[in-house]
Protein backbone atom coordinates (compact mmCIF):
# COMPACT_ATOMS: atom_id res chain seq x y z
CA UNK A 1 0.00 0.00 0.00
CA UNK A 2 0.67 3.51 -0.52
CA UNK A 3 2.16 5.37 2.49
CA UNK A 4 4.09 8.63 2.97
CA UNK A 5 7.07 7.59 5.37
CA UNK A 6 9.20 9.98 6.74
CA UNK A 7 8.11 12.59 4.47
CA UNK A 8 8.57 10.78 1.00
CA UNK A 9 6.79 8.45 -0.83
CA UNK A 10 6.47 4.35 -0.03
CA UNK A 11 5.08 1.36 -1.25
CA UNK A 12 4.66 -0.77 1.86
CA UNK A 13 4.49 -4.49 1.86
CA UNK A 14 3.69 -4.85 5.80
CA UNK A 15 0.17 -4.14 7.06
CA UNK A 16 1.34 -3.10 10.41
CA UNK A 17 4.07 -1.36 11.92
CA UNK A 18 6.09 -3.99 13.16
CA UNK A 19 6.23 -5.77 9.28
CA UNK A 20 6.97 -2.04 8.11
CA UNK A 21 10.33 -2.00 10.35
CA UNK A 22 10.82 -5.62 9.68
CA UNK A 23 10.95 -4.83 5.83
CA UNK A 24 12.63 -1.74 6.48
CA UNK A 25 15.11 -3.54 8.76
CA UNK A 26 14.85 -1.24 11.23
CA UNK A 27 15.65 -2.84 14.47
CA UNK A 28 12.78 -1.61 17.09
CA UNK A 29 15.29 -0.98 19.69
CA UNK A 30 16.00 3.03 19.90
CA UNK A 31 13.49 4.61 17.68
CA UNK A 32 10.02 6.10 17.87
CA UNK A 33 7.33 5.52 15.34
CA UNK A 34 4.26 7.66 14.77
CA UNK A 35 1.46 7.33 12.64
CA UNK A 36 -0.89 10.61 11.63
CA UNK A 37 1.05 12.25 14.23
CA UNK A 38 -0.11 9.63 16.93
CA UNK A 39 2.86 7.99 18.62
CA UNK A 40 2.69 3.84 18.56
CA UNK A 41 3.59 2.53 21.37
CA UNK A 42 6.77 -0.25 21.24
CA UNK A 43 4.55 -3.11 22.47
CA UNK A 44 1.87 -1.62 20.05
CA UNK A 45 4.05 -2.24 16.58
CA UNK A 46 2.43 -5.20 15.44
CA UNK A 47 -1.14 -4.72 16.72
CA UNK A 48 -1.09 -1.31 14.78
CA UNK A 49 -2.37 -1.64 11.57
CA UNK A 50 -1.26 0.58 8.20
CA UNK A 51 -3.49 1.59 6.03
CA UNK A 52 -3.12 3.41 2.52
CA UNK A 53 -2.24 6.84 2.60
CA UNK A 54 -0.81 7.06 6.21
CA UNK A 55 1.80 8.91 7.51
CA UNK A 56 4.63 7.26 9.19
CA UNK A 57 7.36 8.45 10.54
CA UNK A 58 9.93 6.76 12.09
CA UNK A 59 12.99 8.49 14.36
CA UNK A 60 15.86 7.96 16.16
CA UNK A 61 19.36 9.66 17.35
CA UNK A 62 21.98 11.76 15.77
CA UNK A 63 24.31 14.00 16.71
CA UNK A 64 23.27 16.94 18.48
CA UNK A 65 24.52 19.38 20.97
CA UNK B 1 34.97 15.39 49.98
CA UNK B 2 31.89 14.00 48.17
CA UNK B 3 30.43 16.21 45.52
CA UNK B 4 28.07 14.34 43.40
CA UNK B 5 25.42 15.91 41.48
CA UNK B 6 22.30 14.65 41.90
CA UNK B 7 18.92 15.59 39.91
CA UNK B 8 15.60 14.60 40.63
CA UNK B 9 17.42 11.21 42.25
CA UNK B 10 20.05 10.71 39.73
CA UNK B 11 23.77 10.63 40.24
CA UNK B 12 25.63 12.53 37.66
CA UNK B 13 29.53 11.37 37.46
CA UNK B 14 30.50 14.54 35.49
CA UNK B 15 29.59 18.62 36.07
CA UNK B 16 30.75 18.52 32.74
CA UNK B 17 28.03 17.50 30.12
CA UNK B 18 28.61 17.15 26.61
CA UNK B 19 27.20 17.09 22.76
CA UNK B 20 27.30 15.44 20.40
CA UNK B 21 27.16 17.32 17.03
CA UNK B 22 29.07 18.46 14.67
CA UNK B 23 32.05 16.11 14.92
CA UNK B 24 34.06 14.33 11.67
CA UNK B 25 32.95 11.35 12.29
CA UNK B 26 31.68 8.95 15.52
CA UNK B 27 34.68 7.48 16.06
CA UNK B 28 35.79 11.36 17.07
CA UNK B 29 32.48 11.82 18.73
CA UNK B 30 33.14 8.60 20.83
CA UNK B 31 36.82 10.10 21.57
CA UNK B 32 35.84 13.27 22.62
CA UNK B 33 33.51 12.11 24.60
CA UNK B 34 35.94 9.85 26.61
CA UNK B 35 38.47 12.53 26.66
CA UNK B 36 35.67 14.43 28.48
CA UNK B 37 34.54 12.55 31.09
CA UNK B 38 31.07 13.39 30.19
CA UNK B 39 28.45 11.27 31.79
CA UNK B 40 25.81 12.69 29.70
CA UNK B 41 25.65 13.53 26.67
CA UNK B 42 22.74 15.05 24.39
CA UNK B 43 21.49 13.91 21.24
CA UNK B 44 18.95 14.90 18.47
CA UNK B 45 15.87 13.44 17.27
CA UNK B 46 16.10 12.72 13.65
CA UNK B 47 14.41 10.86 10.94
CA UNK B 48 15.90 7.00 10.58
CA UNK B 49 17.65 7.14 6.94
CA UNK B 50 15.38 4.98 5.79
CA UNK B 51 17.23 4.51 2.28
CA UNK B 52 20.71 3.36 3.25
CA UNK B 53 19.96 1.27 6.24
CA UNK B 54 23.84 0.17 6.44
CA UNK B 55 24.67 3.79 7.71
CA UNK B 56 26.13 3.17 11.56
CA UNK B 57 24.35 4.64 14.47
CA UNK B 58 25.45 6.98 17.13
CA UNK B 59 24.35 5.00 19.61
CA UNK B 60 26.19 2.02 18.48
CA UNK B 61 29.89 4.47 19.49
CA UNK B 62 28.17 6.07 22.71
CA UNK B 63 26.35 3.37 24.52
CA UNK B 64 23.45 3.95 26.36
CA UNK B 65 24.57 1.52 29.05
CA UNK B 66 27.59 4.02 29.87
CA UNK B 67 26.28 7.47 28.93
CA UNK B 68 23.03 9.16 30.28
CA UNK B 69 21.47 9.79 26.99
CA UNK B 70 20.09 13.54 27.20
CA UNK B 71 17.66 14.21 23.81
CA UNK B 72 17.57 17.48 22.71
CA UNK B 73 14.39 19.31 20.77
CA UNK B 74 17.06 21.30 19.06
CA UNK B 75 15.57 22.90 15.84
CA UNK B 76 12.34 23.16 17.18
CA UNK B 77 10.36 26.62 16.84
CA UNK B 78 6.70 26.16 18.23
CA UNK B 79 5.21 24.33 21.21
CA UNK B 80 4.14 21.96 19.49
CA UNK B 81 7.08 20.49 17.59
CA UNK B 82 8.68 20.69 20.93
CA UNK B 83 6.22 18.70 22.64
CA UNK B 84 6.39 16.16 19.81
CA UNK B 85 9.96 15.77 19.56
CA UNK B 86 9.76 15.02 23.68
CA UNK B 87 7.29 12.87 23.30
CA UNK B 88 9.19 10.76 20.49
CA UNK B 89 12.20 10.93 22.15
CA UNK B 90 11.02 9.39 25.06
CA UNK B 91 9.27 6.72 23.69
CA UNK B 92 12.32 5.24 21.69
CA UNK B 93 13.60 4.31 24.99
CA UNK B 94 16.47 5.66 26.44
CA UNK B 95 15.28 8.47 29.05
CA UNK B 96 12.68 10.69 30.52
CA UNK B 97 14.86 13.46 30.23
CA UNK B 98 14.71 16.19 27.51
CA UNK B 99 16.97 19.32 27.27
CA UNK B 100 13.75 21.04 26.20
CA UNK B 101 14.34 24.09 23.07
CA UNK B 102 12.11 26.11 22.26
CA UNK B 103 13.81 28.64 19.65
CA UNK B 104 12.78 31.95 19.05
CA UNK B 105 15.07 33.31 16.35
CA UNK B 106 17.20 31.59 13.32
CA UNK B 107 19.90 34.23 13.73
CA UNK B 108 20.82 33.95 16.92
CA UNK B 109 19.21 31.03 18.40
CA UNK B 110 18.13 32.23 21.24
CA UNK B 111 14.81 31.12 23.19
CA UNK B 112 11.34 32.09 22.77
CA UNK B 113 11.29 32.05 26.66
CA UNK B 114 7.35 32.12 26.90
CA UNK B 115 7.23 28.95 24.40
CA UNK B 116 9.45 27.37 27.00
CA UNK B 117 7.41 28.21 29.78
CA UNK B 118 4.93 26.46 28.26
CA UNK B 119 6.56 23.10 27.14
CA UNK B 120 7.95 23.05 30.36
CA UNK B 121 4.77 23.21 32.23
CA UNK B 122 3.45 20.36 30.15
CA UNK B 123 6.12 18.11 30.02
CA UNK B 124 6.88 18.23 33.45
CA UNK B 125 2.77 17.28 34.37
CA UNK B 126 3.49 14.43 32.22
CA UNK B 127 6.17 13.20 33.84
CA UNK B 128 9.77 14.12 31.76
CA UNK B 129 12.57 15.44 33.74
CA UNK B 130 12.76 18.86 31.87
CA UNK B 131 15.72 20.70 31.50
CA UNK B 132 15.41 24.07 29.37
CA UNK B 133 17.63 26.02 27.47
CA UNK B 134 16.94 29.19 28.40
CA UNK B 135 17.69 33.23 28.81
CA UNK B 136 20.15 34.28 31.20
CA UNK B 137 17.32 35.92 32.71
CA UNK B 138 16.64 35.53 36.50
CA UNK B 139 13.51 36.19 36.33
CA UNK B 140 12.41 33.42 33.83
CA UNK B 141 14.84 30.92 35.38
CA UNK B 142 12.18 31.10 38.42
CA UNK B 143 8.88 31.15 36.27
CA UNK B 144 10.89 27.98 34.58
CA UNK B 145 11.39 26.42 37.94
CA UNK B 146 7.82 26.89 39.55
CA UNK B 147 6.94 25.60 35.91
CA UNK B 148 8.42 22.01 36.97
CA UNK B 149 11.81 22.22 35.21
CA UNK B 150 14.47 19.67 37.07
CA UNK B 151 17.15 22.37 36.65
CA UNK B 152 17.42 25.79 34.79
CA UNK B 153 20.25 25.89 31.58
CA UNK B 154 20.54 29.67 30.78
CA UNK B 155 23.11 30.79 28.00
CA UNK B 156 26.19 31.95 28.31
CA UNK B 157 26.26 32.93 24.91
CA UNK B 158 24.51 32.08 21.54
CA UNK B 159 25.04 28.60 20.46
CA UNK B 160 27.91 28.00 18.86
CA UNK B 161 29.22 31.02 19.25
CA UNK B 162 31.94 30.51 21.37
CA UNK B 163 31.41 34.27 23.11
CA UNK B 164 32.03 32.97 26.85
CA UNK B 165 30.11 34.11 29.70
CA UNK B 166 28.75 37.38 28.66
CA UNK B 167 26.39 38.11 31.56
CA UNK B 168 28.36 36.80 34.47
CA UNK B 169 25.85 38.87 36.70
CA UNK B 170 22.75 37.69 35.50
CA UNK B 171 24.19 34.18 36.40
CA UNK B 172 25.32 34.87 39.32
CA UNK B 173 21.72 36.39 40.70
CA UNK B 174 19.68 33.03 38.85
CA UNK B 175 22.28 31.06 40.92
CA UNK B 176 20.93 32.97 44.21
CA UNK B 177 17.80 32.49 43.51
CA UNK B 178 16.95 28.81 42.13
CA UNK B 179 16.76 25.99 44.38
CA UNK B 180 17.01 23.77 41.75
CA UNK B 181 20.39 23.27 39.64
CA UNK B 182 21.88 25.93 37.50
CA UNK B 183 23.66 24.68 33.79
CA UNK B 184 25.19 27.00 31.56
CA UNK B 185 24.46 25.46 28.24
CA UNK B 186 25.34 27.08 24.92
CA UNK B 187 28.46 29.23 25.17
CA UNK B 188 31.59 28.31 26.19
CA UNK B 189 34.41 28.86 24.00
CA UNK B 190 37.49 27.61 25.58
CA UNK B 191 38.52 26.30 29.00
CA UNK B 192 38.43 29.16 30.72
CA UNK B 193 35.03 30.07 30.06
CA UNK B 194 34.02 26.98 31.67
CA UNK B 195 35.57 27.71 34.55
CA UNK B 196 34.02 31.04 34.88
CA UNK B 197 30.81 29.56 34.78
CA UNK B 198 32.01 26.59 37.46
CA UNK B 199 33.91 29.39 39.52
CA UNK B 200 30.53 31.43 39.37
CA UNK B 201 28.66 28.38 41.14
CA UNK B 202 26.81 26.69 38.44
CA UNK B 203 26.29 22.83 38.75
CA UNK B 204 27.57 21.94 35.62
CA UNK B 205 28.14 22.91 32.29
CA UNK B 206 26.94 21.45 28.81
CA UNK B 207 29.55 22.27 25.73
CA UNK B 208 29.26 21.06 22.20
CA UNK B 209 31.29 23.26 19.24
CA UNK B 210 34.02 24.60 22.02
CA UNK B 211 35.43 20.68 21.92
CA UNK B 212 33.89 19.41 18.75
CA UNK B 213 35.11 22.56 16.38
CA UNK B 214 38.52 22.74 18.18
CA UNK B 215 41.18 21.92 16.30
CA UNK B 216 41.99 19.26 17.68
CA UNK B 217 38.27 17.82 19.60
CA UNK B 218 40.21 15.26 21.84
CA UNK B 219 42.32 17.11 23.66
CA UNK B 220 39.45 20.54 23.87
CA UNK B 221 37.79 17.78 25.32
CA UNK B 222 39.78 17.07 27.82
CA UNK B 223 41.13 20.69 28.57
CA UNK B 224 37.45 20.96 29.64
CA UNK B 225 37.46 18.24 32.09
CA UNK B 226 40.08 19.93 33.93
CA UNK B 227 38.64 23.43 33.63
CA UNK B 228 35.07 22.01 35.01
CA UNK B 229 36.83 20.02 38.06
CA UNK B 230 39.41 23.41 38.49
CA UNK B 231 36.20 26.01 38.46
CA UNK B 232 34.22 23.61 41.00
CA UNK B 233 36.71 23.16 43.20
CA UNK B 234 37.92 27.20 43.28
CA UNK B 235 34.27 27.73 43.77
CA UNK B 236 33.85 25.20 46.99
CA UNK B 237 37.38 26.51 47.98
CA UNK B 238 36.24 29.45 48.15
CA UNK B 239 38.11 32.65 46.10
CA UNK B 240 39.52 35.27 47.99
CA UNK B 241 38.77 39.01 48.65
CA UNK B 242 39.62 41.78 45.75
CA UNK B 243 41.52 44.53 46.70
CA UNK B 244 42.40 47.52 44.78
CA UNK B 245 45.86 47.95 46.31
CA UNK B 246 48.61 45.49 47.07
CA UNK B 247 49.56 42.94 50.21
CA UNK B 248 53.11 41.48 50.58
CA UNK B 249 52.91 38.03 50.63
CA UNK B 250 56.41 37.82 51.66
CA UNK B 251 56.65 39.32 55.71
CA UNK B 252 58.95 42.09 56.60
CA UNK B 253 59.78 40.18 59.62
CA UNK B 254 63.49 39.35 59.52
CA UNK B 255 64.70 41.98 57.05
CA UNK B 256 67.71 43.51 57.14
Amino acid sequence: MRITLNGEPYEAKGTNVAQLLEELKVAPGMVAVEVNLSIVKKADYAAHPLHEGDTVEIVSFIGGG
Amino acid sequence: MEDTLVIRGIEFRSRLWVGTGKYKDFEETARAVEASGADVVTVAVRRVNITDRKSENLLDYVDPKRYKILPNTAGCYTVEDALRYSRLAREAGVSDMIKLEVIGDERTLFPDTIGLLHATEILAKEGFIVFPYTNDDPIMAKRLESAGAAAVMPLGAPIGSGLGIRNPYNIKIILEGATVPVLVDAGVGTASDATIAMELGCDAVLINTAIADAKDPIAMAEAMKHAVLAGRLAYRAGRMGKKLYATASSPFEGML
